[in-house]
């Protein structure tokens, strides 16, 4: 695909107002395993608007992460990606070569991995590893790209920058790795980021500087952040947007507000509904019944169907995902529209 | 560092004390010397006479601490056979023993690591699966049925390879043309002549290791190959060039580093089998030939010389290995 084909009609890399900086559309991933085909990603479709930050919110294993790995192209095998279409400015990702992939991954395209204390390599120095990104991507000096790196740990945080360029990966905290890897980041001033659960494993006061500082780079330039976590008040503080994912689908979809306040998929409610801060003090905290699905033998009709409180003869048919308000779409046949209607 | 350095040095000390008890233990437990060394008929006054002379008379710990004190100035006792010192007969035999070690050590890592490097990136490629039911024949095949092979294919029909002996030797200055090649500590590596004397002995040695620096290094980067970070480089947009020669493969040099010391000092301590098939006159040679008539100062000596170069290439190893990975460096700060 090269211009023309684009479905909002907009020529490629011409940065245009309004048009999402990544639009996902029936997005497939399959992993081909000896004992079966595992569709961890199944009719994904999403879009991030430029500047925003899309939560993608769900359990574990419900292909969250691979979702964020075919974005930039790092699905390794047996898994790939089998179909949809991943448009990032117009261009589809998902038809490019290895080598388009490369200059666009950690420069245009950015991600940010789960545990800090894995993801910079140990033997390596930090300015090693920084000044590596920048001159994979730039033609500039050792010493500009040494400036560069400097200029973006400071931005990050990280205090007296010169010389924590000269250590190693274990001299630092796993909240001062984060920063450093969010650095390595946002080194070419990235169009998207996606982060991986980045504050999962960091303290709670990390955490909240971690996010406080994310939100105001997305704001000051312009960013566009996919922000994958299963913790939903970290997604009610940041994102614009949700999308929950159940079993490598989309159940539902949203604004933020919205789907957070009044959700319509039960699975979202069930989510909602587990987060310790709700319950109330000496009941029992409450929680969805059940484990999810295997990926591998999905049972057909509704995947949430079996813990599903809700769950009904019209269930064992497969729900689509459709806009049941305006600007809400869900994949049920039940939603839970009451509430939500009424709020509307 | 240098606290570092002499904590070692001082641990190093007690080890060799240590091990100097257990060998001289040892060696007098095998038995008797003086039974091979004295004609059996030689009188009673001739026995005992040569008895005194060699200091077997004493008791145990007598002998020992006689020992102790000669090899603290540097003499570990005459050979009872070549009437010579037992370390000058060593010293002689080393260079011939170490090159083939290091030319051992030098193919194995030559051939091992790219390979091992190739099926590890790469392990469901028939290339890879060759390579690796190689390895499992390299670790498996005795060293002294390899070495006849060599012989009969190398030597024998093809004829392009000597099969004994060390060839033409040079020194390192007479290489250099500072002194007649004949003078100083004799190499067989320096000459074409001893190159082609030495490649025989020195493949059929690395055989073993080849294989070993293969599943090595093919375990670590395919374990490393898994890490996040090297996903995370990736995610960089570097090269897979670059990820694989600088991420992944600086990580998989340490344990490498660290099996390929140990080998070295066994290979230089226990090359005998090959040294006897090719008839290398190393070190392995004389420690076997000394058994055999019990010649205890030569065997004492040689096992004494063998722990300090173990504690040696260990002290090298983990200095390397601290120049490897940085976290090791902490340690050493510590102090």
């Amino acid at each position: 695909m090269r211009a023309g084909r684009d479905a909002a009609g907009f020529p490629e890399f011409l940065p245009v107002t309004n048009a999402p900086t990544l639009e996902v559309r029936n997005l497939r991933t399959h992993f081909f395993t000896r004992a079966g085909v595992v569709k961890a990603v199944d009719d994904v479709s999403f879009s991030v608007e430029r500047g925003k930050v899309l939560g993608l919110v769900g359990e574990s294993g419900s292909g969250k992460t691979v979702t964020g790995f075919s974005i930039l192209g790092l699905v390794d095998p047996p898994g790939r990606v089998t179909g949809g279409q991943i448009l990032f400015q117009g261009r589809d990702l998902a038809k490019i070569s290895e080598e388009e992939m490369r200059d666009l991954r950690g420069n245009r395209i950015a991600m940010i991995f789960q545990d800090p204390m894995m993801t910079l390599n140990p033997v390596l120095r930090i300015d090693t590893q920084m000044i590596e990104t920048v001159l994979a991507h730039k033609k500039v000096s050792r010493e500009e790209a040494r400036q560069r790196a400097r200029d973006t740990l400071g931005m990050v945080g990280i205090p007296s920058p010169d010389e924590r360029l000269k250590s190693y990966p274990h001299q630092f905290s796993g909240g001062m790795r984060q920063r450093v890897a969010i650095a390595i980041a946002l080194l070419h001033e990235p169009e998207l980021i996606v982060a991986d659960e980045p504050t999962t494993a960091l303290d709670v006061t990390i955490q909240g500087q971690i996010l406080a500082e994310v939100q105001k780079l997305a704001q000051t330039t312009g960013t566009s952040l996919i922000w994958i976590t299963h913790d939903l008040s970290v997604v009610a503080g940041l994102a614009d947007d949700v999308a929950v994912m159940y079993a490598g689908r989309i159940v539902e979809k949203g604004a933020v507000s919205d789907v957070l306040d009044h959700p319509l998929h039960p699975y979202t409610a069930g989510l909602i509904g587990s987060v310790p801060s709700r319950n109330k003090r000496g009941e029992p905290l409450r929680q969805i019944p059940g484990m999810t699905p295997s990926l591998l033998n999905l049972p057909p009709g509704c995947a949430f169907r079996s813990r599903c409180p809700r769950a009904a003869e019209a269930c064992m048919a497969e729900p689509e995902i459709r806009e049941i308000l305006p600007g809400r779409e869900a994949r049920c046949f039940l939603p839970l529209t009451a509430a939500a209607e009424q709020a509307a | 560092m240098t606290v570092y350095l002499v904590r070692r040095l001082i641990q190093a000390l007690f080890v060799v004390l240590a091990m100097s008890v257990i060998v001289f233990v040892g060696v007098f437990a095998i038995g008797d010397p003086v039974e091979i060394l004295i004609s059996p008929d030689a009188d009673q006054l001739e026995r005992e006479r040569a008895v005194a002379a060699l200091g077997l008379d004493l008791p145990l710990w007598h002998q020992y601490l006689v020992f102790l004190g000669n090899a603290l100035q540097g003499d570990l006792g005459r050979s009872f056979v070549f009437n010579e010192p037992a370390l000058k007969l060593i010293l002689q035999r080393m260079p011939a023993t170490l090159e083939l070690a290091f030319g051992a050590m030098f193919i194995s890592i030559l051939v091992g690591l790219p390979l091992g490097l190739y099926a590890g990136l790469r392990p469901n490629s028939p290339a890879s699966k060759t390579i690796m039911a190689g390895s499992i024949l390299g670790f498996s095949l005795p060293t002294f049925w390899v070495g006849l092979m060599l012989i009969m294919v190398f030597a024998v029909q093809l004829g392009w390879l000597p099969s004994t002996g060390r060839g033409e030797t040079c020194s390192v200055l007479g290489f250099l043309g500072v002194q007649p090649c004949g003078a100083g500590l004799q190499w067989s590596f320096l000459t074409v002549d001893g190159l082609a004397h030495m490649a025989m002995p020195a493949l059929n040695l690395a055989l073993f290791k080849i294989s070993l620096v293969i599943r090595l290094t093919r375990a670590g980067v395919r374990e490393t190959m898994l890490m996040d970070y090297v996903k995370f480089a990736r995610a960089k947009g570097l090269s897979p060039a670059r990820v694989t020669f600088v991420h992944v493969f600086k990580n998989i040099l340490i344990p490498v580093v660290t099996v390929v010391g140990l080998e070295l000092g066994s290979t230089i301590a226990f090359s005998v089998v090959t040294e006897s098939v090719f008839a290398w006159p190393g070190m392995g040679k004389l420690i076997i030939d000394s058994i055999n008539v019990l010649d205890r100062p030569v065997i004492v000596a040689y096992l004494m010389i063998i722990v300090l170069m173990f504690i040696t290439i260990n002290l090298i190893v983990d200095l390397t290995y601290s120049m490897l990975d940085p976290r090791v460096r902490l340690e050493t700060k510590g102090a």
